[in-house]
């Protein structure tokens, strides 16, 4: 009843969240400091003694396809296995440091800030308030970019099927959590190496855990804090690079990696049609007094070229004038050089008579 | 003009027509055998492995190598460089071939090709990078058609619709720039998610702005790459403002590629400067990573330079094709060479043949189709009843 009421004020108070219109969702480039009362699971790997039984359960809780080898053949073990989309958890046997094997169960870590859920660019997956990263194979394109994103190479994909391929991955068996009941792996677990809880409590358990046996623990809680911090927290007894995790991972939640990629857009958007719009209107005042300068040049050069002209045609017309002139004067002088000879001649012939006037009358 | 003599001339089974007919013929056998049966059936993809070269090749080298259009249209309508003008046709034709094929592979890519709209119809992820590249790709495809339009308006003899398209230009221009400089960043800026899987010497915060200038550098280079293969092929289609430009756009294209790549160079260096990634050099990787550095974007910057200083159109030409080699390889390197590169080797991915069989098919669609549509409408030469818009 109690847990029924929990989750009522869970629902409640998550509604109430969405209700405000208050933005502190997982996937987004706020700081987000997870939601209250997620759930969590505590894996000691110290506890675990690599029996398989948490992948059994999975299996049988999730509808898997049948393994090719039973659950209970651990010569699995023998090689470092991953997740694929027949299976949703894989333990795996590590030297660790050299003391014995060491058992790490590995799965998806549910992520408070999850970069595949950031990724996603149709919201197919999302981080529930429960705490689990859930998929939505209902509007899932497959373009597998969770894949690329995911720091931790959980999901996968169902590369085999033509016409309905799925993302797989762990639920963290979220519909049996919202029936209050545990995830399958952690209900199958014989040694408590898994334990399922609120994620506040489950530090302070585990921080006990390292405080009362600092002999037997590493001074980490892995998940704490690795990429913004997950629901799926781990101890160990040896370092945990030893046991197959990547200590290298940093502590910037996976939104924060493209936070500054995505701001620049709007930046974009805005002031890019300003500056080009401004280097257009340069080049184009550019042309624009290019073409003038070109025009006035080339009026001036006309207008320089037509009085020239002007002038030179004044001038051919003086000159016409002055010659035409001069022939006329030319003309009448000797026309009038020419009555005076005549004159002259007619007079001499006046005074002898005779020949000349027989050669007039030839003439 | 010389349409029907070249289609009479011009036997059916060419050289040309068989080798492209094989090719499309086995792409339309892979494509049947991708689409009935999975994924899985003719890719080497994996779960560590989920991006090969349909994403590496396909889609961020289809888009890089498409931006000419951008490019050169940014060039003359908004840099006023009129004197490339006859450039941008068949820029923008490559450009949005180019973009249309990356959706096309995208199709083969994805799990359900089907819900590609879902990401703006469904629910929209705008956290998500690749919401950004796939909405500015979708708008871009969109612009380049317009753009690309008047070619196929005046061919049809649509006048009016065309004068309407025209006067658009500035704007289209403008809005191209923008969704380029957009979707070309965020291409490398899918990247920076996973720091954990990608070479430091690779990683970095700048990759957004490498994939932009990167892809100035093969839009420049694949549009002097393009004239020169266009020059040798379809000179007979082409008026004489192109083949006026047939040494001097190398020349002007040259001169600002081997600007922008010694620019690039330079942000490189800072970039493993501000990563302090210096010791990862003297590694395997490193090597590599100084032959890409070295080899693909300092010799080009130096080659590109001493051709134009030269006036050397022959070492341009060459120096354009390394280039968009160059582009390849860098693509590859992020996308499936230096990423994973923490897995055994027995984890990493190679393609298959019928990986790179598509990849084949669908380079040799759009060269078809280019030569269906340059050898028709007017791309390499001015129509003449239309004014220079």
């Amino acid at each position: 009843m109690s847990l029924s009421r929990r989750t009522f004020l869970g629902w409640l108070g998550a509604a109430g969240i969405t209700a405000a219109g208050s933005k502190a969702n997982a996937a987004t480039t706020q700081h987000f400091e997870g939601y209250p009362d997620a759930k969590a699971v505590l894996h000691d790997t110290t506890l675990c003694i690599g029996c398989r039984r948490c992948e059994a359960a999975c299996n049988t809780v999730n509808n898997l396809p049948p393994p090719e080898k039973p659950f209970t053949d651990l010569s699995v073990l023998d090689h470092s296995r991953r997740t694929t989309s027949k299976t949703y958890t894989v333990v795996n046997r590590r030297a660790g440091n050299g003391d014995g094997p060491v058992f790490v169960k590995k799965q998806c870590n549910h992520c408070l800030e999850p970069a595949c859920a950031s990724v996603c660019f149709v919201k197919a997956l999302t981080k529930t308030p429960e705490g689990a990263v859930v998929y939505d194979a209902s509007v899932c394109v497959g373009c597998r970019y969770c894949m690329i994103a995911c720091p931790f190479e959980i999901p996968t994909y169902e590369y085999d099927s033509a016409y309905s391929p799925r993302v797989m991955k762990c639920t963290m068996c979220h519909p049996r959590v919202l029936e209050g009941k545990l995830p399958g792996c952690v209900e199958a677990c014989p040694t408590e190496a898994l334990v399922f809880g609120r994620r506040d409590d489950l530090l302070k358990i585990a921080r006990q855990r390292i405080a009362r046996r600092p002999d037997k623990y590493e001074d980490h809680i892995y998940g704490e804090r690795e990429m913004g911090g997950t629901d799926w927290l781990y101890l160990a007894g040896v370092p945990f690079d030893t046991i197959g995790m990547r200590t290298d991972l940093g502590v910037t939640p996976a939104p924060e990696l493209t936070a500054g990629a995505l701001g620049a857009v709007p930046m974009v958007v805005g002031i890019w049609p300003v500056l080009l719009t401004g280097i257009y209107a340069m080049s184009k005042r550019k042309e624009k007094i290019a073409a003038q300068e070109k025009k006035k040049a080339v009026a001036e050069a006309l207008a320089e070229a037509d009085e020239e002209a002007t002038a030179k045609l004044n001038d051919s017309l003086e000159k016409a004038k002055q010659e035409k002139a001069a022939a006329i004067d030319k003309a009448v002088k000797e026309a009038l050089e020419a009555e005076a000879k005549a004159r002259a001649e007619a007079a001499a012939a006046r005074a002898e008579p005779a020949p000349p006037d027989e050669d007039d009358e030839n003439a | 003009m010389s349409e029907n003599k070249a289609a009479i001339g011009k036997p059916i089974f060419s050289l040309f027509n068989i080798i492209a007919g094989a090719i499309l013929l086995m792409g339309g056998i892979l494509t049947i055998l991708r689409f009935t049966q999975g994924l899985d059936a003719v890719t080497n993809l994996s779960d560590y492995n989920p991006w090969g070269i349909w994403i590496g090749f396909d889609l961020l080298v289809g888009v890089a190598l498409a931006a000419g259009g951008f490019v050169t249209s940014a060039a003359v309508y908004i840099f006023g460089m009129k004197h490339y003008h006859a450039a941008v046709r068949p820029a923008i034709l490559t450009g949005f071939l180019g973009y249309a094929l990356v959706v096309v592979a995208l199709h083969y890519d994805v799990g359900r090709p089907w819900r590609l709209p879902y990401p703006f119809i469904m629910q929209r992820g705008t956290t998500s990078l690749l919401f950004e590249v796939a909405a500015c790709v979708a708008l871009y495809l969109t612009v380049l058609f317009i753009e690309f339009s008047p070619a196929a308006l005046e061919w049809l003899g649509l006048k009016r619709a065309r004068a309407i398209v025209v006067k658009l230009t500035i704007l289209l221009t403008i809005f191209g720039v923008v969704l380029s400089t957009l979707h070309q960043s965020s291409l490398g800026a899918l990247f920076l998610i996973a720091p954990s899987k990608l070479h430091p010497l690779w990683y970095s915060p700048y990759l957004p702005i490498y994939f932009f200038v990167t892809a100035v550098i093969a839009g420049l280079s694949m549009v002097i790459f393009e004239s020169t293969l266009s020059h040798r092929f379809f000179s007979h289609k082409m008026d004489a403002a192109h083949l006026a430009e047939k040494d001097t756009l190398p020349l002007g294209f040259g001169k600002a590629a081997a600007f922008v790549l010694a620019g690039y160079f330079i942000i490189k260096v800072i970039g493993i400067s501000v990563g302090n990634t210096w010791h990862y050099l003297a590694t395997g990787y490193g090597a590599w990573y100084l032959v890409e550095l070295l080899g693909f974007v300092a010799l080009p910057a130096f080659l590109y330079a001493v051709g134009v200083r030269d006036k050397n159109v022959i070492l341009i030409r060459w120096t354009a094709a390394w280039t968009v080699l160059g582009i390849v390889v860098n693509r590859f390197n992020i996308c499936l060479v230096a990423f994973n590169w923490h897995l055994p080797a027995g984890e990493r991915y190679f393609p298959s043949w019928m990986e790179i069989g598509i990849s084949v098919f669908i380079v040799t669609l759009g060269i078809v189709i280019y030569r269906f549509i340059v050898t028709r409408m007017p791309v390499l030469y001015e129509h003449p009843d239309y004014e220079t818009h």
